[in-house]
């Protein structure tokens, strides 16, 4: 039925928005507790580190064996070092570590959350008087949307430094030149949309991740589902958004 | 009963309450009340709604017509600031206790202190330990939810609840799953937060041996009304088949043992 799939995702667009407002409603008097937050980067983008750092490295060095190999038939090995920073910093840093984000720690947001609804824990904190969305919702989002940007700011790095691997060490590229060509070539607009691009993914895999876990159906095949729905739609979304920022950006 | 008690001195009343789940009517006029510093036992089969029932009474649902109201309050008419004051003045046991799990058992019990005092530390550890002492599991204050027993674990919810000294303390199904020994602490503890305390007690069990030894009122709901309402006595005494099959526990009676289906014989002949 077309029709019912149309219906039920319009449906899902319209509580997810509704969610947003509330969880945004809960975002200021969130911040007043930082311990909270602060633990949360920690959950959501400390221990995504190692992934996100090891992805960062294979990809710059993968981005530094292509890019040798296709400039050298140009003659022009020597911009290795500015496309592969311009190829991190404006496309594949946010959108490898929002897709990385989203299978590590929104899987793992939505998961908690989620099982926290099945073992009435969050009813229980209704029944204190305390609103979960603020206790438990809004330092969770406002934690992933915090943590993102560092983490594509850290695959950026990693990945110019494994580029700059492949590039200097090994294709014997002059250093100077590698690092001189980066730094005419990066401009202060390509670092903000990747700031830009990393932000506004964290808030959409964030938000996916909460109310998904929030929403869950309170049963072990629930949860399960809500973890799967995670991915799939942060997947979707970040892509899609990508182009949109994209084409807004140029 | 419930026409007896006077305003002041109900605690909970809920006036031909009718609520239904997906068109399957689980109450069709539900009058029940709750009166003040007593232990008011609801008792019934699986599936008549007494959890339904304590989510009502807490405001998580509204009841599609009737009234729900609580210390006096009509709960339809409450914004959400002022469920949340109600909310306050109780306190609820979850038949898995409920406890978050990622903190111990000491910040468990301290969260509702932490969430609506600013009590200093000293004072809410003082506060914290008497609440462990209470339910004999103040050495157990650095343990995490996952390293208690089923029986541990609701007495730490137990602890939690009453934190934040309750005038209405609702129990789901607290007696499910205990060993004895935990069972009797657990009926020992009810009864003592009800008289030492002086706190109104809901207890919704199914469990009639265990409630009968606590109770001061019962409620039986059957049919999504109460089908019988006294001290545990009156009921056992009771002339009505579905009270009596209820509180003796027999397999002949209204409520049958077979879900509804198909003529046996019939249906194997047909099969083969």
């Amino acid at each position: 039925m077309p029709n019912g799939i149309l219906i039920e995702g319009v449906r899902r667009l319209g509580a997810t928005a509704l969610f947003l407002v509330r969880l945004l409603g809960q975002c200021a008097p969130a911040l007043a507790r930082p311990g909270l937050i602060i633990a949360q980067i920690y959950n959501t983008g400390a221990r995504s580190l190692i992934i996100i750092m090891l992805s960062g490295l294979f990809v710059g060095m993968v981005l530094g064996l292509q890019g040798y190999q296709l400039l050298q038939r140009f003659g022009s090995e020597d911009v290795l070092g500015s496309a592969a920073a311009l190829g991190l910093l404006r496309e594949l840093g946010p959108v490898i570590t929002a897709l990385l984000f989203a299978g590590r720690a929104g899987t793992a947001l939505t998961s908690e959350i989620g099982l926290m609804r099945a073992t009435d824990q969050l009813t229980a904190m209704e029944i204190m008087a305390v609103d979960p969305l603020r206790y438990v919702a809004a330092p969770r989002f406002l934690g992933g949307v915090i943590a993102m940007p560092l983490l594509a700011a850290i695959f950026g790095v990693i990945g110019l430094f494994g580029a700059q691997l492949i590039g200097v060490a090994l294709m014997r590229i002059d250093s100077g030149v590698f690092w001189s060509q980066t730094q005419a070539a990066v401009a202060l607009r390509d670092v903000n949309e990747g700031l830009v691009k990393s932000l506004v993914f964290g808030i959409a895999c964030s938000l996916v991740a909460v109310y998904e876990g929030y929403n869950a159906e309170p049963t072990a095949a629930g949860v399960g589902l809500a973890t799967t729905r995670t991915v799939v739609t942060s997947s979707v979304l970040i892509l899609l958004l990508d182009y949109v920022l994209t084409a807004l950006f140029l | 009963m419930g026409s007896a008690a006077s305003a002041a001195d109900t605690l909970v009343d809920v006036r031909d309450v009718h609520y239904a789940i997906g068109g399957r009517p689980i109450f069709t006029g539900l009058d029940l009340n709750v009166r003040r510093g007593r232990i008011t036992a609801i008792m019934g089969p699986s599936g008549t709604g007494k959890t339904t029932l304590l989510r009502l009474i807490t405001a998580q649902i509204s009841a599609q017509r009737g009234e729900v109201s609580v210390f006096g309050a009509n709960l339809a008419t409450q914004g959400s600031d002022a469920i949340y004051a109600l909310r306050q003045r109780m306190g609820m046991l979850f038949q898995n206790g409920a406890l978050l799990s990622d903190l111990n058992v000491f910040e468990n019990v301290a969260f509702p202190v932490r969430e609506h005092t600013d009590l200093p530390e000293v004072l809410l550890r003082k506060l914290v330990l008497t609440k462990l002492q209470a339910v004999g599991l103040r050495g157990a204050a650095e343990l995490m939810p996952a390293e208690l027993s089923g029986g541990m674990a609701r007495r730490v919810a137990l602890a939690r609840a009453i934190v934040m000294d309750p005038e209405l303390l609702i129990y789901d199904e607290p007696f499910v799953g205990l060993d004895p020994i935990s069972l009797g602490v657990i009926q020992r503890l009810i009864k003592q937060m009800n008289q030492a305390l002086g706190i109104t007690s809901i207890v919704v069990s199914h469990d009639v041996k265990e409630l009968a030894a606590i109770a001061d009122d019962s409620y039986l709901l059957s049919g999504g009304r109460v089908a019988a309402a006294g001290v545990p006595a009156q009921l056992r005494a009771s002339d009505s088949a579905a009270v009596r099959q209820f509180m003796t526990g027999s397999e002949e009676g209204p409520v049958a043992f077979h879900y509804p289906a198909p003529d046996y014989l019939a249906q194997l002949l047909a099969e083969a």
